[in-house]
């Protein structure tokens, strides 16, 4: 659990540029330790090269991040940030039990952790399963299942409810709402509106740019929108 | 670096393996059945198998762990596991120790059967030390891999990774002393031949030579694994662009 008036996040201008491309122009925001953020904006925004960067996977152009007080790709940030890429980034090859198996070994976390968190992503029943036997959904969870290996103090979740079912995703989005309860920050990728409303905090990229940062009330009140798509499709155009 | 880690490494990946027997059988049998099926075309001229044969111990496991390995890391780097092992603390020496050990067992394992079965079913005079034979194939599965893995880094895809395997083996196996000895090659071509990886696996297999000869071999074989396997370990990227 950490100092909630300790930010876990620090972006200062970061840029990412690729080759004549700007990805990421000048990104700043904080977060504080607890925060759930949802990170929202149309396909090609600049949304995972942003989480990428706060990973420390991702070359960085300009600008410094920094999470915990470390800077980004620090060897000392190994570990402590779980991340869910779009794909699933577990072994299809292997059994549910075996891919939390072996992170679990690589993060030194112990026998029961692997029980805990196959049932937190609710894979008990398919622990032994081949996950290229599972379903796309089934799979997410898997991912996510290792995200979550050691209650890092930091998750960073790139559209983790893509495909999903309703029930499902409500249940997750309840697990990321817990998570943030009890000090782990949490960035959530999403272009799905209403679920997105549910973080305590939006931050809206479109070209690479931050278009808004603030509360779901918020964005209603200053684009004047009806509805959080609405919202969402105001902002995005009216800054063509 | 860390043992515990590496050797983590190494179980996933046998793990992976062996939740895909069709794979197995096709590491272990197809060298086997070939070795066998070359026997058979040789048996009206004799003494010929006795001169090829042994040669192909130090070949077959550089072919086949080149492919597989290249094929599997780049699949770990297009599926994300890769991006992921990156975010844990697992350095690039833990991932490239770990296949080199995981591809190493099998090198073993493959090299066992044929050479067993190479000697007894097939006929295959004794002429070298069964020992010798088994470290050469295993020196020849780790250059495989250790290119492999080098390779990876530069392909793609899985698809240009295959056609990677005809420009990096065939050239091998017209000048490793397979097909015309060395001794007999165009003097440029002799040259090139003696500084390639398979000549020295196949010079490494060669009956009736100084312990000195064999040592100067291996001591190329293993240079060769050392330098793929640092080329392999420094292309692999933290960050990407």
């Amino acid at each position: 659990m950490g100092d909630s008036s300790l930010s876990t996040f620090e972006v200062a201008d970061l840029r990412v540029v690729r080759g004549d491309n700007e990805i990421l122009q000048s990104i700043s925001f904080r977060v504080a330790a607890g925060e759930l953020i949802g990170l929202l904006g149309p396909s090609g925004s600049g949304k995972t090269t942003l989480m990428r960067s706060l990973l420390g996977v991702q070359t960085i152009t300009g600008g410094s991040a920094r999470i915990l007080n470390f800077d980004v790709g620090s060897p000392s940030l190994r570990g402590r940030i779980g991340y869910m890429a779009q794909s699933p980034a577990v072994y299809l090859d292997l059994s549910v039990e075996e891919n939390v198996r072996y992170f679990a070994g690589v993060l030194r976390q112990s026998a029961s952790e692997i029980a805990r968190v196959i049932d937190v992503v609710a894979l008990a029943p398919f622990a032994d399963r081949l996950v290229s036997s599972l379903s796309g959904g089934e799979q997410t969870r898997v991912s996510l299942g290792v995200a979550l290996l050691g209650s890092p103090p930091a998750l960073i979740l790139d559209e983790p409810t893509v495909g999903l079912d309703p029930i499902l995703r409500r249940d997750l989005w309840r697990t990321f709402e817990n998570l943030a309860k009890t000090g782990t920050t949490v960035i959530v990728s999403s272009h799905v509106m209403d679920e997105a409303a549910r973080c305590a905090r939006l931050l809206l990229l479109r070209d690479g740019m931050l278009l808004f940062d603030g509360t779901p009330a918020s964005l209603l009140a200053h684009s004047g929108a009806a509805s959080y798509d609405e919202a969402f499709e105001r902002l995005i155009e009216g800054a063509r | 670096m860390s043992a515990r880690r590496t050797l983590l490494t190494a179980r996933r990946i046998l793990q992976q393996l062996r939740h895909d027997p069709r794979t197995i059988a096709l590491l272990l049998l197809v060298p086997t059945a070939l070795v066998g099926l070359l026997a058979w075309t040789l048996a009206h001229k004799p003494g010929t198998f006795g001169s090829i044969g042994p040669k192909l111990l130090g070949v077959f496991p550089l072919v086949v762990m080149f492919l597989v390995t290249s094929i599997i890391t780049l699949r770990e780097r297009s599926v994300g596991t890769l991006e992921r092992l990156f975010t844990m603390p697992l350095t690039k020496a833990d991932f490239v120790a770990g296949y080199a050990i995981a591809f190493g067992a099998i090198a073993v394992i493959q090299s066992f059967l044929v050479s067993t079965l190479s000697y007894t079913w097939y006929g295959l005079a004794h002429q070298g030390v069964p020992w010798r034979t088994s470290a050469v194939a295993l020196c020849a599965g780790l250059l495989g891999t250790a290119f492999g893995l080098a390779l990876s880094a530069v392909a793609h895809s899985e698809f240009q990774a295959v056609q990677f395997m005809p420009a990096f083996i065939l050239p091998q196996l017209l000048l490793c002393g397979l097909v015309i000895p060395v001794s007999q090659l165009p003097a440029v071509l002799r040259v090139v031949a003696e500084v390639l990886p398979m000549t020295a696996a196949v010079h490494a297999i060669a009956p009736l030579q100084s312990n000195w000869y064999y040592v100067g071999q291996f001591c190329v074989m293993l240079a060769y694994i050392l330098f793929a396997l640092v080329i392999g370990a420094s292309t692999l990227r933290r960050t990407t662009k």
